[in-house]
């Protein structure tokens, strides 16, 4: 599809965004991307998305779309090219939705707290992450490779953070998530992920996340950064 | 193979209530089973044993939990009288209204309803700024699916019954005139005969939520 017009606005580090540029690598799909300064928004992201004003937002020919989820299953429907990214099934695609969603709301919520909060209320974090965390563990058991199976799909890129994030989130955190002998396919699978052509070089640098989350630990609310409640 | 379609779901839940829609609206025979939530059903807990929550749709023996989940999968099983339009920009957007309504407009309403003092000025503010964005979004048009309902009106349905409700019982006074579309629009929903034939009593909806509201705002 010449002439086609793909930009990504997002922040270097988020995860949301970074869903959007494995997607895009994932189908071939060339694109600009746009660094954008959360911290200090533009007026364009602001007239990009004015409901949220967060990235990512993708823009295509002049259209807008919002929300990590929604942007990948728009481009699996526009660039319907292989590979597909969600299954062809429509329950199997049911019970991708549903442990994306549930891996937000429950291990990502929970990771996230347990990154910027202190004492019990850190311990009941991490209780909660591994708690969540053991259903995808569960899921895992007998997948081939990847949650997509021979190749990446939706869901593997929904929790692909699990794979480079949440390392830092337990260091910065001081708190142990990613128990090796409670999570070892979870474990096996985030290597194959960190492995993976597309994913390889995309990734934010450790060292600048650590510095990125320490600086902006004791100044996130748990609130904040998207949670906000309302 | 004969098709095989139960819902799991009470008598008073929004979430279930949308899935009736999207059932009748597809003319889908199903089986609607009424949950106590104090006292759930084996069945319930095996259908749904990551959130034990209703709705459950069950579908040939394989369940589907999740409003919006569901909904897609009904949609994507079922072709006729579709709920979501076929290009994916439009897709896109009444996806995102649907997200903003569980995502934002429930959370903020229900904090308006059930907290007190500043925390519930910050709510109503909240809820306020929430709504403005749909009627921002509904201007010019009948529904948000355009002339027919779609994912978004199904899911923004919740509006027309609760907000009515809850300023029954608490004076808490969000859909007005503030919101000319969307009261147009909570009226043209509520003419549709699979909107106004399913919803859930309304007496029995005061009690319940007074009951609620009492809880919330114990008499000191």
């Amino acid at each position: 599809m010449a002439n086609e017009k793909v930009k990504l606005h997002g922040f270097w580090v988020s995860p949301f965004a970074n869903r959007v540029k494995w997607a895009l690598k994932l189908k071939g799909i060339e694109y600009e991307y746009m660094e954008e300064d959360v911290w200090n928004k533009s007026n364009l992201l602001i007239q990009l998305n004015p409901v949220y004003k967060k990235v990512p937002v993708l823009v295509h020919n002049g259209k807008v779309i919002l929300e990590s989820f929604l942007i990948l299953e728009y481009i699996d429907e526009t660039w319907n090219q292989n590979p597909l990214l969600l299954p062809q099934d429509p329950s199997q695609r049911a019970l991708t939705r549903f442990w994306a969603k549930f891996a937000e709301e429950k291990i990502f919520e929970a990771a996230f707290n347990a990154l910027c909060s202190h004492g019990d209320e850190q311990k009941k974090a991490v209780q909660l992450t591994m708690e969540a965390m053991e259903k995808i563990e569960g899921e895992l058991k007998g997948k081939q490779q990847f949650f997509g199976g021979e190749s990446i799909g939706y869901l593997d890129i929904i929790l692909g953070w699990i794979s480079y994030m949440l390392p830092v989130f337990e260091e910065v955190g001081s708190v142990q998530i990613l128990d090796p002998v409670k999570f070892p396919a979870t474990i096996a699978w985030s290597n194959r992920f960190l492995n993976h052509p597309v994913i390889k070089d995309t990734l934010p640098p450790k060292e600048k996340m650590l510095v990125y989350f320490q600086e902006r630990r004791h100044i996130i609310s748990c609130a904040n950064l998207g949670w906000i409640k309302f | 193979m004969a098709e095989q379609v139960k819902l799991f779901k009470t008598w008073s839940t929004p979430f279930g209530l949308r899935i009736t829609w999207a059932l009748q609206l597809k003319g889908i025979s199903y089986e609607a089973i009424d949950e106590d939530l104090s006292n759930k059903s084996a069945l319930l807990l095996q259908y749904n044993p990551v959130y034990k929550k209703v709705p459950v749709l069950v579908h040939n023996g394989k369940p589907i939990s999740e409003s919006l989940v569901i909904l897609e999968y009904i949609d994507e099983t079922w072709k006729q009288n579709p709920i979501l339009p076929e290009d994916p920009l439009e897709r896109a957007n009444a996806r995102f209204w649907a997200k903003f309504s569980d995502e934002k407009l429930i959370l903020s309403v229900w904090s308006a309803f059930t907290k007190e003092g500043k925390e519930r000025e910050e709510a109503m503010d909240a809820s306020l700024k929430n709504l403005k964005f749909v009627e921002e979004e509904l201007k010019g048009k009948k529904f948000f699916g355009g002339e027919k309902i779609g994912l978004a009106d199904i899911v923004f349905g919740w509006l027309g019954n609760l907000l009515p409700i809850f300023e029954e019982v608490s004076g808490l006074k969000l859909l007005d005139d503030r919101f000319p579309s969307l009261l147009a629009w909570t009226k043209e929903l509520s003419e549709l005969p699979v909107v106004k034939y399913n919803w859930p009593p309304h007496d029995k909806m005061i009690i319940k939520y007074q009951a609620l509201y009492e809880k919330f705002h114990p008499v000191k």
